[in-house]
């Protein structure tokens, strides 16, 4: 194992999008228990430099394992398909109705009640979405096909984000 | 018959001597040390017993100070050379400080883009990280005088909603104060290390930090000896001082009256003071000062002490809604709310936090000393003396980090409440053919104008090989080191030019700017500075050789006999240079260079430690 170790590796969890959250939150601690910078404080400044270097490693690997949506762009990226969300952005035609008629909901919501359905809302269509993402990798590894959901599921989390801010606008 | 060795004190010869940290809470109002002494943590209190040192500081005519409780007291008399809650103004400008107006200072505006206030005094101008260091000495003072030893390090506790330019102004007073900073922690997660390892506590916990100037919120996840911040939140500008303001201004208001001299300013802040202490266990109050030309009394009731301050009560609970959404936590789920800060003793804000989170706070514990407490904790850790210690910090950077992209857009890099230390690198490009040089903004906030958000730095990356609009790839890295203290690099991909900065520029001090001060005996008066250096190059040699050492009794196995050679004659010149004449530079450089040759073997061990962790972490479950 070093520093170029891919994030399954690092964490030793197998290389697919289950996983358990528990486990990955453990293991987490488990290597930064070992590899904080605070560990290594007595030490020299270059013990100091490579606890660094491992820490920021093993949290850039947490953040992707432990967030589906990244963790399924990772797999992807790891298997030849980028997601290329910049440049791709063509989705199906039903997806993008959806979509506005999410963000008129949400410029008419007038409080928390209706920004509570918007939300919920959101969070089945994103549960959907990973449902099929973890089908597609896992059991028919459709990278491609994988990707798209991924592509789909950022603009659910983009819309679940506005949700927020208008909370916030309310001050709820 | 052999003779029995008496060191000097502080230069024992033991390598296993404990070394003595300390943990300081530098507040608005009040600072403390703190230390652990035979395993318990301690507030170190003056020679009169007192564990608060008032943040006051009072600048004589003489060029003298004064500072803590002699300072305090002379508020009214000299307000205008008697600073109080400097730090408030701890890498800030005045446009930045809301009702500056009102305070009876005589501030000097930054000087050139981008750098901080100061305040004039009848000693010269001050800046307030000068200032803070001032308070840093004499608890550092406080400390030596208490082991009767020098210090090794200190963990100095800054607001966990500071910015970069704050922490960086925080760091810079420790460095004039002739302090070893092993670490700047945040101020709420001090409270929970001294709160949790108090009470075995493990789950889902808030800290309510309302103190004198600031306000955080911060919600961890405490288990087995971790303390994970979740998430946190705050306000730089909220605290006491805002309830004491907005009590004084509705008085006044009452009896048509302004404060107008310095005077006045400071006779009516000091009165606002009185009535909102003796409000927390009175239901009316008198507030009284003495006025140029009218003394002044006027009955408080609670309900309105309440009502006036209303509004700065909500203001922190916005920010702890935002905190909560950041964690993802509903507030059911938190299972403890801590209060911290002396702020917090005021009922309403207690009223207010267990209304909103449905449970009475915990109040076990004196919400004035519980950060210093946690910080000498953690120090008392980080100086190697709690080997069998398995605290562990997983703190957060507070604020979103981004660059300016065209039209006074930022582009963030790294998001608010992301795990520290951290690096994030994101692509730039030219927009002009043939172009050579991008010039990069470093800002912080969670606004998408750069216009509000602070400008923390700017720099340029020099010399890229004309290409194309759109050709390079520029690569920009930022890395937040575990102080929560930004570092920025942009290097071209193709022709590898490379340019990078510690942020400091804009807010902080050059290290020119600390030599000099260092170099005037700022703080450090009496002290004869080539022989602290030699005596600081000595320790840190020492530290380095025992290091060493332990590195190549645990580990040594990993090394080549040639690379096991190379080290032991890198050891064996640190030993030379340090018996030899006392030269500090020689000291430094035999120093510098075992570390540096022993860089690739600490990177080879950190390996086996990793690997280590995972195996026996694979053995368990499988």
């Amino acid at each position: 194992m070093n520093l170029q170790s891919d994030d399954f590796e690092l964490f030793g969890v197998p290389r697919c999008f289950a996983q358990d959250r528990a486990a990955l939150d453990a293991r987490w601690k488990d290597l930064q228990r070992e590899a904080h910078p605070d560990r290594f404080a007595a030490q020299g400044a270059a013990a100091q430099r490579v606890a660094m270097q491992w820490s920021v490693r093993i949290n850039e690997a947490y953040q992707r394992l432990k967030d589906p949506l990244k963790r399924a762009a990772y797999l992807c990226e790891l298997h030849g398909e980028p997601i290329r969300a910049e440049d791709n952005t063509a989705m199906p035609a039903a997806f993008l109705m959806q979509q506005m008629q999410w963000r008129e909901a949400l410029d008419e919501a007038q409080g928390s009640a209706d920004l509570d359905a918007l939300d919920d809302e959101t969070q089945d269509a994103r549960g959907a979405a990973l449902a099929r993402c973890a089908e597609l990798i896992d059991a028919q590894q459709d990278w491609a096909g994988a990707a798209r959901e991924v592509r789909s599921l950022m603009f659910i989390a983009r819309f679940a984000r506005d949700i927020d801010s208008r909370r916030e606008q309310l001050g709820q | 018959m052999a003779l029995l060795q008496i060191s000097e004190p502080g230069q024992s010869p033991d390598p296993h001597q404990r070394r003595i940290a300390v943990g300081i809470d530098l507040g608005t109002t009040h600072s403390l040390v703190a230390a652990v002494k035979s395993g318990v943590a301690e507030c170190l209190p003056d020679e009169q017993g007192r564990v608060l040192l008032p943040s006051v500081v009072r600048y004589l005519g003489s060029g003298a100070c004064h500072i803590g409780h002699e300072a305090a007291a002379a508020q009214t008399l000299d307000p205008a050379n008697t600073l109080a809650s400097v730090k408030r103004f701890m890498g800030r400008v005045l446009p930045d400080i809301v009702g500056h107006d009102k305070l009876p200072y005589d501030f000097v505006p930054a000087q050139g883009a981008g750098g901080m206030l100061s305040l004039a005094t009848a000693a010269g101008v001050k800046s307030p990280v000068e200032v803070s260091a001032e308070i840093l000495a004499t608890l550092r003072f406080r400390a030596e005088d208490s082991f009767d030893s020098d210090i090794y390090g200190a963990v100095i506790t800054v607001p966990a909603y500071f910015d970069d330019a704050q922490r960086q102004a925080t760091k810079d007073a420790a460095r004039l104060a002739g302090l070893n900073l092993l670490r700047l922690i945040n101020e709420p997660t001090a409270a929970a290390i001294a709160y949790g390892l108090d009470n075995a506590a493990e789950g889902i916990y808030a800290v309510y930090d309302l103190g004198g100037g600031t306000f955080d919120i911060s919600i961890l996840r405490l288990t087995q000896g971790v303390f994970e911040v979740i998430a946190t939140g705050g306000d730089s500008a909220l605290g006491g001082d805002d309830y004491d303001a907005a009590l004084a201004d509705w008085v006044l208001k009452q009896l048509n009256l302004q404060a107008l001299t310095p005077e006045d300013k400071a006779a009516v802040r000091l009165a606002a003071r009185a009535c909102k202490e003796g409000l927390t266990a009175s239901e009316t109050v008198a507030f009284s000062a003495c006025l140029t030309g009218d003394n002044i009394s006027f009955d408080v009731k609670h309900s309105d002490f309440a009502t006036v301050t209303a509004a700065l009560t909500q203001r922190s609970l916005a920010a702890v809604r935002r905190a909560l959404r950041d964690a993802q936590i509903g507030r059911d789920e938190v299972q403890g709310v801590v209060l911290v800060g002396g702020s917090t003793r005021m009922p309403q804000v207690r009223e207010a936090v267990a209304d909103f989170f449905g449970r009475e706070p915990l109040t076990n514990l004196n919400p004035d000393e519980v950060v210093a407490l946690g910080a000498s904790i953690q120090a008392n850790q980080l100086a190697g003396n709690d080997t069998a210690g398995d605290l562990l910090l997983l703190d957060v950077i507070p604020l979103s980090l981004g660059l300016e992209t065209m039209g006074g857009l930022v582009e963030r890099i790294v998001g608010r409440n992301e795990t520290i230390p951290t690096a994030k690198a994101q692509d730039f490009t030219t927009y002009k053919d043939g172009q050579t040089a991008l010039a990069l903004h470093v800002v912080q906030g969670e606004r998408d104008l750069v216009q509000d958000c602070r400008s923390l730095a700017r720099f340029e990356l020099r010399g890229i090989p004309p290409m194309a609009a759109g050709a390079a790839r520029i690569r920009v890295t930022f890395t937040v080191d575990a102080d929560g203290l930004l570092s920025v690099s942009a290097r071209e991909q193709g022709s590898g030019v490379e340019a990078s900065i510690d942020v400091k520029p804009s807010y902080g001090l050059s290290d020119d700017q600390i030599a000099h001060m260092l170099q005037d005996g700022f703080a450090t008066a009496q002290q004869d500075m080539q022989a602290r250096a030699l005596v600081e190059a000595r320790v840190d040699a020492d530290r380095l050789l025992i290091a060493t050492q332990s590195a190549l009794d645990a580990d040594g196995d990993l090394l080549s006999p040639d690379e096991r050679a190379a080290i032991d004659s890198l050891m064996q010149g640190l030993r030379v240079a340090l018996e030899g004449a006392p030269d500090a530079a020689a000291v430094e450089a035999a120093t510098s260079a075992l570390a540096k040759g022993t860089e690739a073997f600490a990177a080879q061990r950190m390996n086996r430690g990793i690997r280590d962790a995972l195996a026996g972490k694979n053995v368990s479950t499988l």
